[in-house]
């Protein structure tokens, strides 16, 4: 089996135990001064390369984990903190403070970069906490010609380049087979991400991030949906409480319920 | 009104391009349909709603081993002019390494501009990857319709609002399921036609699935859910406490991630953001605090109930009736008197 090279997109997205609020002019939501950590979904990721090689599960081993991200230059946090669980290096596509990029995009510079450093294993999270649109795996996968295997809850490696992922699917588990190079989306119940150890976050300080732009890789960050609004969903009142289970009853034959 | 209004414009303008020598300008919907073996995914309709809401034209599409009965009914809906179908076993699992290619091919065949699927696990695997081979920019998991170019839909777990206008010259959209109800089959007349079968293959196969079995109703679609959370304390209580509460109100189960993640309750059934998003008739939150992850899943619910011990919990500024007490003792009082009333 061929040794893994291993790509790990990683996004810094608002925490997800932030209630996210809207800005005042509707244009987005708030980031300046909230707390924001990587992608939970991008966690797992890094935490699952890390231990293809830790246990020795791939035949062929690990050459290589390296982690990459598109944002401002606080997307570092996020890089650095991969490499604090265990990737070897970092990759950097600066680019401006919300000046965010479409998956579409995200994809064609990832394809960019996986040829580039002769990746083949690109491991994501199955969507990011914030836009929500779970494309970017699949699109990468696509514009690459590669297998992909998405919502992924186990990987598996067996002889001759073969990779056997269990994905989670509406209602249950489906199970597929492909053939490296190969894309996977994870979900959560993949594995538990570790914490990082100070030691760790010490020496992740001295490995290596490389900087580049968009343009390093032949692209632009063009827009093909254009935000006309951002608003607060309807608030949804409390109706109160009721006293016990009858009052509960009632109240739910009242509302049409039952 | 508005809707055959603007309908006829559009057909008018589109007329005026086709006059001008440019053709296949004109709005046109591909709705992608799932089955499995055989059977047609009725939610799946909900793509023919969408489709209609965009106006122009409306074809359907559905690939797989055995596809003649599934295809029949989805003819049947009202307004449908066409089902596209491409009986081939490659196609029946699904892979997006054919499947997408499939799409691919029978979207430039038909000239569509918009191609409309459900937010489902077949849906988000395949539409992205067919998305980048079009080259267009997805617009995933949408609740609303203003135009042929503006869609509306939820980000950050629910918790913001975004309308969006795409320039792309195919859209390819995924609709969630709880915005659109499903199209009935009913006395419409579309034809049926093979479509174009570039025998792409899969560099994936597929091995085996597992599925939960259940009589219950299905999560996504129940008009009933009753949802139990960490507070149930293991998988034997919460078999004990909600099962028969669910059958008492003929609804379908749900869970927590965290009654998920210890293993209460099976994957399939979580609600939330990184789960399924339901809004039934009535959402019964048992022993689940309400954070905003779980929100996301379920807060477009008609009517949110909740038993919690904690008068504090979140859930209860959400739901429109509360009761504060345990529910070990609460949830078999409540499901005796469901049964007896």
């Amino acid at each position: 089996m061929s040794a893994l090279r291993i790509l790990v997109p990683v996004k810094r997205v608002i925490d997800y135990a932030v209630k996210p609020r809207v800005n005042k002019a509707q244009t987005a939501v708030e980031t300046a001064g909230v707390k924001h950590s990587m992608n939970p979904f991008d966690e797992l990721s890094v935490e699952e390369s890390v231990r293809i090689r830790e246990k020795k599960r791939a035949p062929g081993g690990v050459d290589d984990i390296c982690a990459i991200s598109a944002g401002p230059a606080k997307a570092q946090d996020i890089l650095r903190t991969a490499m604090a669980m265990g990737a070897d290096r970092g990759i950097h596509v600066e680019v401006k403070e919300g000046d965010d990029l479409e998956p579409l995009t995200v994809a064609k510079m990832l394809k960019a970069a996986a040829e580039q450093q002769k990746s083949n294993l690109i491991i994501l999270g199955k969507q990011s906490i914030d836009d929500d649109s779970a494309q970017t795996g699949q699109m990468l996968a696509g514009l690459l010609g590669w297998s992909q295997a998405t919502q992924a809850s186990k990987v598996e490696f067996g002889e001759g380049d073969s990779v056997t992922v269990t994905k989670e699917v509406d209602g249950g588990v489906e199970t597929v087979r492909a053939k490296l190079p190969l894309v996977v989306t994870t979900d959560l119940r993949l594995n538990e991400p570790r914490y990082a150890s100070l030691p760790n976050i010490m020496k992740a300080k001295k490995k290596k991030l490389d900087k580049v732009t968009l343009k390093d890789f032949g692209l632009e960050n063009e827009k093909r949906l254009k935000v006309l609004k951002v608003t607060e969903p309807p608030a949804r009142q409390g109706g109160g409480k009721v006293e016990d289970v009858d009052g509960l009853v009632s109240k739910l034959k009242e509302l049409g319920a039952l | 009104m508005l809707f055959a209004a603007r309908r006829a414009l559009l057909g008018r303008a589109s007329l005026s391009i086709n006059c001008r020598g440019r053709p296949g300008h004109f709005l046109s919907t591909l709705a992608i349909l799932e089955q499995r073996d055989g059977q047609l995914n009725a939610g799946s309709l909900s793509a023919f709603t969408a489709a209609k809401k965009l106006g122009g034209t409306v074809h359907g599409f559905i690939a797989g081993s055995s596809i003649a009965a599934a295809a029949a009914q989805a003819a049947k809906v009202e307004g449908v002019e066409q089902i596209v179908t491409v009986e081939n076993d490659a196609y029946e699992k699904g892979l997006p390494e054919s499947y997408a290619p499939l799409l691919v091919e029978n979207i430039k065949k038909g000239n569509y501009t918009h191609v409309v699927g459900g937010h489902t696990a077949f849906g988000k695997n395949v539409l992205p990857r067919v998305a980048a081979l079009l080259d267009s920019q997805q617009i995933s998991d949408i609740t609303g319709i203003q135009d042929e170019k503006t869609f509306v839909r939820p980000i950050y777990a629910g918790n913001a609002i975004a309308t969006v206008e795409s320039s792309d010259a195919v859209k390819v959209i995924t609709i969630r399921g709880t915005a659109f109800a499903p199209a009935t089959a009913e006395a419409g007349s579309a034809s049926i036609v093979p479509g174009a079968d570039p025998k792409a293959g899969s560099t994936t196969e597929w091995l085996s699935e597992d599925l939960a079995k259940s009589d219950r109703p299905d999560l996504a679609t129940a008009s009933k859910v009753v949802s139990g959370g960490r507070g149930l304390k293991s998988k034997e209580e919460f078999d004990k406490v909600m099962l028969p509460l669910a059958d008492a109100l003929g609804a379908a189960v749900g869970a927590s991630r965290a009654a998920v993640d210890s293993g209460y309750a099976d994957n399939s059934l979580q609600v939330g953001q990184t789960g399924k998003v339901v809004a039934p008739q009535l959402y019964m939150a048992v022993g689940i605090s309400g954070a905003i992850q779980h929100l996301a899943g379920m807060k477009d619910s008609k009517v949110i109930a909740a038993i919690n011990k904690d008068a504090d919990a979140p859930i209860f500024q959400v739901a429109d009736v509360g009761l504060v007490g345990d529910l070990f003792e609460k949830v078999p009082e409540l499901t005796e008197k469901v049964k007896s009333s």
